[in-house]
């Protein structure tokens, strides 16, 4: 062990907390069945290197350090709470406590993220915690942290979070990669949930979902970790895409003066050409494998505004034959108004009006795309009446101040 | 289940009040309402007026103690409430997020008494 400084020990116990926090949950808990305590073994265990590491160096393999002093917190609790283990393979890995030695820095404990993801997206689990808990167990963010972007109060998000883990520990939830025949469904329900956590309401035409943002980094990295764990898989790497699509249009989004920009009035000078490459490369990968679904082809609608930093216009057709395509599999209402924006490009305002129109109203009553593309397309037909009604419907479900006022002005 | 929405405002939004029909700000709440009352959620709304205009008493010792302006000496002073009837707090939350005082001031969010404990003041 190198003698080193406390500033430096500080910072890599963050690193190793960032890079390591769900592999190191994810080992553990595919072990003991139980997240909950996982993590808390794991965090004990980073209190303990805040007070070792200064003194006495950072280890050569912090990792292994860090799942040794977990592992022993582990059988603390256990012993303390005079749990009894009924299952001997949990014994038997808490007890063959290997030192530090059993892993250099070549061999790595098995990277089990992809179960613990699986887990969390599990069927039996309230989709609306599929996300919070992949933010929580792989990426280690705190309930605070995580209730801020979904809106909901932190002492509520804790209470979620608990009963979501009590039920991994309690209600038989298989740590295992699903089988054949469950895999793409399953693998589905994780795409979501990190998808859910880049921030739905992406459509650049009608409003952004402010909360969403937040994570957006957070997002990216769980899809790149998923990715390393499903080398080659369309929808992964499709999804990948679609969000590098979007960040590279970031900065773009908003004037000098913090004013919403929409996509068609954005200077694709703004936009990351890096990023789009990036995204490039991953479609083209992905659709290699000639297995089209939802993300990718989503991706691909975005490829093709993208394209508008070269080409200087917007193929409007390639965007709708794009958007038929996903309606075959996805009737989801953000799927819907776009194709009906496309339509509208392609075959006239009032097609476009009748695409949306034929959407159920009931389900867009508070659906804030909606009616901004409605109102955009009333307006551009000279109804000024009903897009004004339109607009109002608009900026009332808006959250993002900045999306308020484009549209108070446009409504005029 | 009914929730409060309950506005606090800073001073500046205060000022706001005076601004003429056509101000985005205004406009801003004017649509919410319409969005409120399109969703089938509104039950009620005020709006009060400046905290200046406020007086707080209390008795004590069987004496009158008045004290000009608003109970708290705070930069956001409630400024309004809306009563809307919703099924879950998440709802309400996500309508309190669309509120235009809540990108300016705040936005508290409480669930009005249950029936039972309104009856215990009311004696009806």
């Amino acid at each position: 062990m190198n003698e080193i400084n406390q500033e430096d020990a500080h910072r890599t116990i963050e690193r190793v907390a960032r890079e390591s926090y769900g592999r190191l949950v994810a080992y553990l808990s595919v072990h003991t069945h139980d997240v909950a305590s996982a993590e808390d073994a794991l965090s004990n265990a980073l209190v303990s290197a805040l007070k070792h590491w200064p003194q006495e160096g950072v280890p050569k393999n912090p990792e292994a350090w860090l799942l040794t002093a977990a592992r022993h917190s582990l059988i603390d609790v256990i012993r303390h709470e005079r749990v009894v283990l009924n299952s001997e393979p949990t014994l038997k890995f808490l007890t063959e406590s290997p030192t530090e030695a059993t892993f250099s820095t070549s061999t790595q404990f098995p990277d089990e993220r992809l179960k613990l993801l699986f887990v969390c997206a599990h069927p039996a689990i309230d989709p609306a915690m599929h996300t919070p808990l992949m933010l929580q167990t792989v990426l280690g963010l705190d309930a605070a942290r995580i209730s801020q972007a979904f809106l909901i109060a932190p002492k509520t998000m804790g209470q979620r979070l608990f009963r979501a883990k009590t039920k991994i520990r309690g209600g038989g939830i298989p740590f295992e990669i699903p089988q054949e025949r469950d895999l793409a469904e399953r693998l589905e329900a994780v795409l979501e949930a990190i998808y859910a956590a880049f921030g739905l309401g992406w459509d650049d035409m009608a409003g952004t979902d402010q909360r969403g943002r937040d994570l957006a980094e957070e997002a990216m990295w769980l899809a790149r970790v998923l990715l390393q764990l499903v080398p080659g898989e369309p929808e992964a790497q499709g999804l990948l895409a679609l969000m590098l699509y979007c960040e590279a249009r970031r900065v773009a989004r908003r004037d000098a003066n913090g004013r919403y920009v929409p996509l068609s009035e954005q200077n694709p000078n703004q936009w990351s050409l890096s990023l789009i490459e990036e995204a490039e490369r991953h479609l083209a990968e992905a659709f290699k494998q000639g297995r089209v679904g939802r993300f990718q082809l989503e991706a691909a609608v975005q490829s093709v505004h993208a394209e508008r930093a070269r080409s200087g216009r917007t193929d409007w057709a390639a965007i709708a034959l794009f958007y038929e395509q996903l309606l075959r599999i996805s009737t989801a209402l953000g799927t819907r108004a776009g194709y009906a924006a496309a339509v509208a490009e392609t075959k006239g305002l009032e097609a476009g009006i009748a695409a949306l129109e034929s959407i159920d109203p009931e389900a867009v009553s508070h659906y804030q795309p909606y009616w901004a593309v409605r109102a955009h397309l009333l307006q551009r037909l000279g109804k000024i009446r009903e897009a004004a009604e339109a607009y109002d419907r608009a900026i009332g479900l808006s959250e993002d101040p900045a999306v308020r006022e484009f549209l108070l002005q446009k409504r005029g | 289940m009914q929730f409060a929405l309950m506005i606090y405002h800073t001073p500046e939004e205060f000022d706001m009040r005076k601004n003429d029909y056509s101000d985005p700000h205004l406009g801003a709440w004017r649509a919410y309402y319409k969005a409120l009352v399109a969703a089938g959620i509104y039950v009620s709304a005020n709006a009060l007026e400046v905290p200046e205009t406020g007086t707080t008493l209390r008795v004590k010792e069987g004496k009158r103690r008045v004290q000009d302006g608003p109970y708290a000496d705070t930069k956001e002073q409630l400024a309004g409430f809306i009563i809307l009837e919703l099924p879950s707090v998440d709802a309400a939350l996500e309508w309190a997020a669309r509120c235009p005082g809540a990108s300016l001031g705040a936005v508290e969010v409480r669930p009005l008494a249950p029936e039972a404990m309104r009856r215990g003041f009311t004696g009806e």
